[in-house]
């Protein structure tokens, strides 16, 4: 309406004029800033989230950090019936699962990503990537039930051949005892390993490709082979990118709940034994949270709850200030 | 005697080969996964799995109708909350925080939030809702669904709205727009198809989570649509399902489990069918 006002004053009165749009440009503003301030606030909101969840869980795990101190994390008691817990189980079983998972995955990843980004032609390129994308879609869920169900008895069948060759090593035999059941740490790893793979190969192949053009054609021009070019020029160019995504790898490894839960086995005890059943973190959590009946209990749980947001949030920021490096190095002029 | 060149072909062959094995590999666990869903699942579908409900341990028949009922309302209802605060704060980052420091704290803490473990996030819900209410219940479980998915749009809003080109704000700044039409009517619109298939794949990403869903919605053995109560819903129960001694629950498992993974897969391809045409179309 001011607007209108100013267009019939066509500008005859100065100060009149003045006064006017002084008046037009607060209506304007005003939904600028209302629709600035809700967009605004929804951002804030989505930051006090991340410190809200390490508030709340902190909050409900204070009760088990105050009755066991700092002994929480190194005791392997973990007993309901006299309200004894500890967590070096969880972290123990949680890390070494991890472990695992990276040592099967990292490599085969690797392989994924440079076979797309360096050998595939062309006409493969985009298959091969989105069928590996398919199996980052499948629903945790199903990875622990095909886990159970189907790969645990067939790998079962295999671990016979574990104990009487591998388990006859010295020194590392230690790790391959035990029954023949199919499900324990090293089944949990194995199924996770799949599960991160290809989190971590999109992000090994989209850091390959975008190494600039010009660094690879003139190691060829030099006469570089394929596994040269790859060796001496992109995985220096991108080293940064590739443990970030290896750390986010980590980060999600760490977390997984449903699984690991179905093949871990969910002892509590602790095992050198790769073959042996153990636990982690989030598969007591999946597992004994609704059983627990006694305040320490759940307590102890949550508590459980906050050291993996802790570990897994220093891994994932970890992660992101490496790829953040390299997108400013390719943002930075390289490309 | 093997020459230097000899050397270097053989290992540039030889990693060559590992790589080709490695993404065989990956294809190998791929296909096992889905085929063995696909088999299992197929031969467990039967018409009473979307009219009945979930039986009692050692009674025959049964579906899994409250299940599907359940993961219905609380998709929908998880999509209603995280679908639009998603949206708008990443058009904060995305419009207004595109060149700023906070607007960089806010993208990272939002990409740590987004690979957060979804257990974590359950027990976050478990702490402020259902601890205090002292009750499981379906919105808490929504809203657990709805944090997880708000990361996911909230980053797929930023990257489409940047990639709007500035001339079409220029344009509509020089008409004398307000900015906040201009977003919403302009770069929106512009930015559309982007932030639907953010939105899509955020609901995929949901469907299948299971972990949040144990500390916050629980199950329900029977039919129930009331939102301060335990719901059942199709991941706890193929979690319980499959974990289950009984041969007839781990068949509605599979079952549960093949339609799962089909709606996860079909929402991730519809996803990408609309980013193709679209750029398709764009260019």
């Amino acid at each position: 309406m001011s607007v209108d006002k100013a267009i019939e004053g066509g500008g005859r009165d100065a100060a009149l004029a003045a006064q006017i749009s002084s008046q037009a440009v607060p209506r304007r503003a005003l939904g600028d800033l209302f629709f600035r301030g809700l967009t605004g606030f929804t951002a804030i909101f989505l930051l006090s989230v991340l410190i809200a969840i390490g508030v709340a869980l902190w909050r409900e795990g204070w009760d088990a950090f105050r009755t066991f101190g700092f002994g929480f994390l190194w005791s392997t008691a973990w007993n309901p019936v006299t309200d004894q817990y500890g967590a070096l189980i969880f972290i123990f079983g949680t890390l070494v699962s991890s472990l695992l998972a990276m040592l099967m995955a990292v490599p085969v990843s690797f392989g994924i990503a440079l076979f797309i980004s360096e050998l595939a032609p062309h006409w493969l390129r985009q298959p091969i990537s989105s069928a590996i994308e398919l199996l980052a879609g499948i629903p945790s869920i199903i990875f622990g039930m095909w886990g159970l169900l189907v790969f645990a008895p067939v790998f079962g069948n295999m671990e016979p051949w574990i104990n009487g060759h591998l388990g006859k090593i010295p020194g590392v035999g230690l790790l391959f005892q035990g029954p023949p059941m199919g499900i324990g740490m090293l089944t949990a790893g194995i199924v996770l390993g799949i599960m991160i793979i290809p989190f971590i190969s999109a992000i090994m192949r989209d850091v390959f490709l975008s190494t600039p053009g010009i660094l690879k054609e003139s190691a060829y021009a030099l006469g570089g082979t394929t596994w040269e070019v790859m060796r001496h020029v992109v995985l220096p160019f991108t080293r940064t990118a590739v443990v970030g995504s290896i750390f986010l790898g980590l980060g999600r490894a760490l977390g997984e709940t449903m699984a690991v839960t179905f093949v871990i086995g969910n002892t509590d005890s602790l095992s050198a034994s790769l073959l042996m059943p153990g636990n982690s973190i989030a598969a007591a959590l999946a597992n004994e949270f609704t059983e627990a009946t006694t305040h320490l209990y759940k307590s102890s749980l949550l508590a459980l709850g906050f050291i993996l947001f802790v570990v897994s949030f220093l891994v994932l920021v970890l992660a992101k200030f490496m790829l953040w490096r390299m997108e400013k190095r390719i943002g930075g002029g390289a490309l | 005697m093997i020459s230097l060149y000899q050397r270097r072909r053989f290992w540039n062959i030889f990693n060559m080969s590992m790589a080709t094995l490695a993404t065989l590999f990956g294809l190998f666990w791929l296909v096992w996964i889905l085929w063995t869903t696909l088999s299992y699942g197929f031969s467990a579908l039967h018409p009473a799995l979307f009219t009945e409900n979930t039986p009692p341990p050692g009674v025959d028949g049964g579906g899994l109708k409250n299940a599907f009922v359940g993961s219905l309302i609380l998709i929908s209802l998880a999509v209603a909350i995280g679908a639009p605060l998603g949206i708008l704060a990443g058009t904060w980052l995305g419009e207004f925080a595109v060149r700023r420091r906070f607007g960089s704290v806010v993208r990272f803490f939002n990409d740590i939030l987004l690979s957060a473990p979804s257990i974590v996030i359950g027990l976050f819900v478990y702490a402020i809702i259902v601890h205090p209410l002292g009750q499981f219940s379906a919105i808490s479980g929504a809203i657990a669904l709805a944090l997880i998915m708000i990361p996911v749009v909230v980053r797929t809003t930023d990257e489409m709205l940047q990639l709007v080109p500035s001339t079409l704000r220029e344009a509509a700044i020089a008409l004398g727009v307000p900015y906040w039409r201009l977003v919403t009517q302009i770069t929106w619109r512009a930015a559309g198809a982007g932030i639907l298939t953010g939105v899509l794949l955020a609901t995929a990403r949901i469907s299948g989570e299971t972990a949040p869903l144990l500390f916050t919605a629980l199950n329900n053995q029977f039919y129930s649509t009331s939102l301060d109560r335990p719901i059942a819903n199709l991941p706890v129960v193929i979690f319980q399902f499959a974990m289950s001694p009984y041969q007839n629950w781990q068949a509605m498992g599979w079952a549960g489990a093949l339609i799962a993974t089909l709606a996860v897969l079909a929402l991730s391809i519809v996803s990408r069918l609309i980013i193709k045409g679209k750029t398709k179309g764009g260019a």
